[in-house]
Formats: C-alpha cells, sequence, structure tokens
C-alpha cells in the first residue's frame, strides 16, 4: 500500500501546477465553507441564546393540550395541586436541570386611568424566573431590573403607546377561572425592551399578585420553563424527561403533562433550520466543486498515462491494483485539499475573532462574533471531501483498470 | 518439452465490415532458452503474434500454449497474473515509469506484481543492475538516461521476474546500430546466464543475424525459418 501511495504522490507531483490548482479549488472550498459554518454557527448560537436565556429557557412543561391553546393563555388549562408538586419532584431529581421557574399566564386589561389597552401577563418568583432566563433582567431598559409585589414589569410598546412611565400607578382587571371579573393597582417598576420584536405585549408581575388578582384558591401553574446545565444535552435530556413525565397519567389514563423544547415553541427556530440549510446547500456547493474538479483531474491523468498504464498491465499489474492507484491520486488530493483548507480556515476563523467583529441582536448590544471551528465540522466537512475526492476518482480509475493493454500500449 | 507451441493460429481483425486477418494459420514450437526472431517487413504480422504470445490478446482460431497454458482460455485476471508470472516484456519505446527511479523500475514487477521479500527484491536487483551495468545510474530517473541506457533498464525489468519468456517488440527500433547490437548481445548474455527464452521482432536486417533462429512472416503466414548456431526446434 506505501508503494501505492509513493507512486500516487510522485505523480500527483509530475503534474505540480495541476495539482497545486485543484488542491487549491478544493482548500478554498473548505474554506469558505468552514468560514461559513464557524460565523452562521455563532450567529445561530446568538439568536438561540437570546430566544432561551431572555424569555422561553430550553424547554417548557405544560398541561396536556395547553400549547394547542396557548394564544388564548387558558388559565383552565393549568396545572393545579398535586400534579404540580408531582411534576416539581421530578424536575428536583433531574441532575441536567441547572433550575425551573414556575409561571402563571394569563391575558387582561392594563389602565392608566384614562386610557386602556391589553396586555399579556406572566406571573412569576423573580429570583427563580431570573435564573431560568438570565437574560430577563438585561431587557428591562428603564427602572428596576428587580420585581416586588404590587409592581409590573411593562412592555416598551404599552410604554410609549399609554405613556406610561416607571414609577406610575396602573391597574390590570383580568378574568378568572370562573368568570369573575377583577382588578388590582400596580406601580410601574420598569420598561421591558421586546424579545421577539417591536410588537410584544408581555408584561411581568410577582407570583403572589397573580394569585391575589386571579382569586386562585389553591395553587396553579401555567407552565414551568426549565434551564439545563448542557445546552448540548437538549434532545438528549428532552427525551428523558419526556419518558418520565409520561408516567404521570390522570384518572382517564392519560399523560398529564406535556413537554416542549424551545424550538416547538419559538418562530425564531424557522430561521435556525433556514442557517441550518444554507449550510447544507453550501456544503453541496463544496462536493459539486471536490466532484468536478478531481474528477477532471483524473479524467486528464488517465488520458496522459494510457501507454504508462498499458505498460503496467502488460507487466501483470492486476485491474484492481491499477483502479487503486488512481484511486489513491484522488485520495491525496482530497486529503491535501481538506487538510491545508481545515488549517487556513481555522486561521481565518481566528483572525475574525482577533478583528472583534461586533453586531447588534435584539438585546445584545455590540455582540462580538465569537466564531468558533467546531471539531464535529472539521471531521464532517475533512471526511465529506475525502470521500467525495474517492468518489470522484473512481470512474477514471475504472476506465484506467478496464483498459485492454494491446490498445493502451498503441495509444499515440 | 517445448515453451510455447502454436497450433495453426489466426487471428482476424474486424474493421468495420471488413474483416482483416492479421495471422492465417501460423504453428511452430519454441524449446526453452532459445534466442528466436520474427522478421518481416510491416504489416506481416510480427506484433499481432508477439501481441498473442504474449497473452496480450488472444488468437481468433487455434490453440497457443505457453509454459503449459493455454493462453487462449485466460479470462483478463488469469491473464494477467500469468504475464506477471512467465512472461517479461521489452518495449520499443522502453516505457520505463517516469516518476521511478531506475532502481525503482525494475524493482516494480517484484512489488506490485510478485510481491517478493524486500531481501530477494534487493539481491536479484542489484544482481540485474551490475549485469546490465547501470549500477551507478541506479538513483537517476528515465529522463535523466540515454536511449540505450533505458533499454538496458527494461532488458534488467523484463528478467527480474524470473520469467520462462521475455518478449521483445521491435526492441532497437529507437536505437543507433551500436547501441542496439549492445543491447542484443545484452539480452544473449541474460539468456545464457538467465536460461530465458527471447522472442523478438525486427524489421532491421543488420541486426537479424543476432538472433539464433529466425522465422520469416509474410501477410500473416509463416514463410520460412532460419536456424544459427545448430539449433533446431522444428
Amino acid at each position: 500500500m506505501g508503494n501505492l501511495f509513493k507512486i500516487a504522490i510522485r505523480n500527483l507531483l509530475r503534474y505540480k501546477r495541476r495539482t497545486l490548482l485543484t488542491a487549491s479549488l478544493i482548500t478554498v472550498g473548505v474554506v469558505f465553507v468552514l468560514a461559513f459554518i464557524a460565523v452562521s454557527g455563532s450567529f445561530k448560537n446568538m439568536m438561540i441564546g437570546e430566544i432561551t436565556d431572555s424569555m422561553l429557557g430550553h424547554m417548557q412543561v405544560h398541561r396536556k393540550g395547553y400549547v394547542a391553546s396557548i394564544e388564548t393563555l387558558p388559565i383552565n388549562l393549568n396545572i393545579k395541586g398535586g400534579a404540580i408538586a408531582k411534576l416539581e419532584n421530578i424536575l428536583a431529581e433531574q441532575p441536567e436541570i441547572e433550575s425551573w421557574s414556575p409561571r402563571i399566564k394569563f391575558g387582561g386589561m392594563f389602565s392608566n386611568f384614562t386610557e386602556t389597552s391589553n396586555i399579556r401577563l406572566t406571573a412569576i418568583y423573580p429570583e427563580r424566573e431570573f435564573k431560568t432566563v438570565p437574560l430577563l433582567p438585561a431587557r428591562v431598559t428603564d427602572g428596576s431590573k428587580d420585581l416586588k409585589r404590587g409592581e409590573i414589569l411593562i412592555p416598551e410598546l404599552l410604554s410609549r403607546g399609554m405613556k406610561v412611565k416607571t414609577g406610575d400607578v396602573a391597574v390590570i382587571v383580568a378574568t378568572n377561572a370562573n368568570g369573575s371579573v377583577n382588578g388590582k393597582q400596580f406601580t410601574v417598576a420598569g420598561i421591558l425592551q421586546s424579545a421577539t420584536g417591536p410588537g410584544g405585549r408581555d408584561g411581568y408581575i410577582h407570583m403572589d399578585d397573580a394569585k391575589d388578582l386571579l382569586r386562585m384558591e389553591g395553587p396553579e401553574i401555567s407552565e414551568f420553563a426549565i434551564r439545563l446545565k448542557d445546552f448540548g444535552q437538549l434532545h438528549k435530556f428532552s427525551d428523558k424527561l419526556e419518558g418520565l413525565l409520561s408516567q404521570t397519567l390522570n384518572q382517564q389514563n392519560k399523560p398529564i403533562f406535556e413537554l416542549h423544547t424551545w424550538e416547538k415553541l419559538s418562530p425564531f427556530f424557522s430561521i435556525v433550520r433556514m442557517i441550518d440549510l444554507m449550510t447544507f446547500f453550501i456544503k453541496l456547493m463544496l462536493i459539486a466543486i471536490v466532484l468536478i474538479s478531481i474528477m477532471n483531474v483524473m479524467i486528464m491523468a488517465v488520458y496522459e498515462r494510457i501507454r504508462e498504464i498499458g505498460t503496467i498491465a502488460a507487466i501483470g499489474t492486476l485491474p484492481g491494483k491499477i483502479l487503486s492507484m488512481f484511486v489513491i491520486e484522488g485520495f491525496c488530493m482530497g486529503i491535501a485539499g481538506a487538510l491545508i483548507g481545515d488549517i487556513v480556515g481555522i486561521a481565518l476563523v481566528y483572525i475574525l475573532n482577533i478583528f472583534k467583529i461586533s453586531y447588534n441582536f435584539g438585546l445584545q448590544k455590540g455582540v462580538i462574533l465569537q466564531s468558533v471551528v467546531n471539531p464535529t465540522d472539521i471531521l464532517v466537512i475533512s471526511a465529506t471531501v475525502i470521500i467525495v475526492s474517492v468518489i470522484a476518482s473512481l470512474q477514471p480509475a475504472f476506465k484506467a483498470s478496464r483498459m485492454e493493454p494491446i490498445i493502451a500500449l498503441r495509444h499515440v | 518439452m517445448s515453451l510455447l507451441i502454436a497450433d495453426q493460429i489466426g487471428k482476424n481483425y474486424q474493421v468495420g465490415e471488413v474483416v482483416i486477418p492479421a495471422l492465417r494459420g501460423v504453428s511452430f514450437e519454441i524449446d526453452p532458452a532459445s534466442f528466436v526472431s520474427f522478421i518481416g517487413p510491416s504489416g506481416s504480422g510480427k506484433t499481432t503474434l508477439l501481441n498473442l504470445i504474449g497473452c496480450l490478446d488472444t488468437p481468433t482460431t487455434g490453440r497457443l500454449t505457453v509454459a503449459g497454458a493455454d493462453v487462449g482460455t485466460l479470462d483478463r485476471k488469469q491473464s494477467a497474473s500469468f504475464r506477471g508470472a512467465n512472461i517479461g516484456f521489452i518495449f520499443q519505446d522502453f516505457n520505463l515509469l517516469p516518476v521511478l527511479t531506475v532502481y525503482e523500475n525494475i524493482e516494480y514487477p517484484l512489488l506490485m506484481v510478485q510481491k517478493v521479500p524486500s531481501g530477494e527484491r534487493r539481491k536479484r536487483i542489484s544482481a540485474l543492475l551490475e549485469a546490465v551495468g547501470m549500477a551507478d545510474q541506479k538513483d537517476k530517473y528515465p529522463d535523466q538516461i540515454s536511449g540505450g541506457q533505458k533499454q538496458r533498464v527494461a532488458v534488467a525489468r523484463a528478467l527480474v521476474t524470473n520469467p520462462k519468456l521475455v518478449l521483445a517488440d521491435e526492441p532497437t527500433a529507437n536505437l543507433d546500430h551500436k547501441t542496439a547490437y549492445m543491447v542484443l548481445e545484452l539480452m544473449k548474455e541474460m539468456r545464457n546466464e538467465f536460461k530465458t527464452t527471447f522472442i523478438f521482432s525486427t524489421h532491421d536486417q543488420k541486426i537479424v543475424g543476432e538472433a539464433e533462429i529466425i522465422y520469416m512472416l509474410e501477410d500473416g503466414e509463416l514463410k520460412g525459418k532460419e536456424i544459427k548456431g545448430g539449433k533446431n526446434n522444428g
């Protein structure tokens, strides 16, 4: 095998310029793909972080059927009584969970005594919520980043539209599960920037205030937001937790809870999918570059060496070995292109990071582009390039191996 | 026992709808360690005959036995293996591999065809390099040596596998007369030393005399046989 490699490498070096051009083409492709994946991956992670850390959490548990009606914030589908304790027991036993935060979500009317508008409210225990969605305090653009009883964090939209500022008093009117309407006075503690765009109408109040406002007699929770210690374990843990939750059944022997990861709760996931799709197409382009360039070079190599092929075939070289010779040439070129591309790609990403390119994304201002080349991506791209190089060499190599020595020797 | 038996072999080529007979019912036998030449004008069938003997092609009619094997029945892979084990080739254009040194060119069949252990390889190559007078040029590449030297390397490459038969199609066509004689002398020496049968084709009347048995071909037919040095293979 070592001799086949020796011959292959010498043959590649025999046509230095052509080999250099082809390897350069592959290198440029690999560098481009690596840089794209690193930059888009950085942006994607930033976006996911923005969504999960400022609003959703990594995953959420609801009562079965809640998410299907989530737009109406149905308080009659809250988790109640013993089910809350059961769920908290399950969550407490999971070492993968960093924190979780119970929430009550409901719709209400917001009044500044002269005007009234609708508002979506999330009732929280501030300390637990801030642990689970640590970017939430960063959304408070004016006023206190804390939330005490009797206080409300209102969305920027309402603040601007109704000219309400920090320290003002407002009234929230809400209908409870029995249909009775109740109102409660709040002091505006801060103005919240929307995490989902300029149209956000989400405000936050303290959990105990929500219980008073909605006249809840026992414990009720609309959702549990969960934050994991390792976001990379999201799907693995989601499967595990789903299995555990499915064992908690109601009187009709049906599961009480439903679990959703952030992807199923946020429309931003489609943007993430689009980035993944773009990455996929970029990878396809790389495959096309490698396939065409290697195949072109190998076809030329076979054509130029027909007499040599005839000679080695006449001497008694078996067709399989002739095939190997040419496939190894393509393989070597793929390895060279992938290796140089990896090195240059990593260097390029490193240089990009040195320049500290910054951008604004949602709540995160002046975010510095932290492109990271994932070792898995390097391996996958390198393996793809090498495999495609081998595949591209197969046809010309097969042609060489099937050549009749008598015809090949006559070739001029 | 004869090394090579040709029994009424014929070879036809199809060109469009026309069938062209390149060989017509040729029969002969060649003993081991012979030094044989096929002569004749261009188009007489010399190369076709050598291709058949070298298992590079199969006869259309008749039976050709080389080293005990009916070469007409061998498939592609068997032919390659048979050639690797029994036949050495010397080409008109030398056909050395340009990316390999003199040493590596001679080593190639041992390494890639016969898988001979390294110690044995070194021994055989050194002996042949000495024999063909190329020991001091062993690290040079083909483009760094002369035509005569290339053909000497080709002779060494053909002999390194200890073949029963070496075929040379117009081995001196690209050499000047002096070098051509030297190459033929070398081939003869190698025959004497290794007891290998040499069969070569030529249309050069001046070097024909170097052969011990001469077959004359014309229009694909064997027209005569001349034996020198008292050998007669019938």
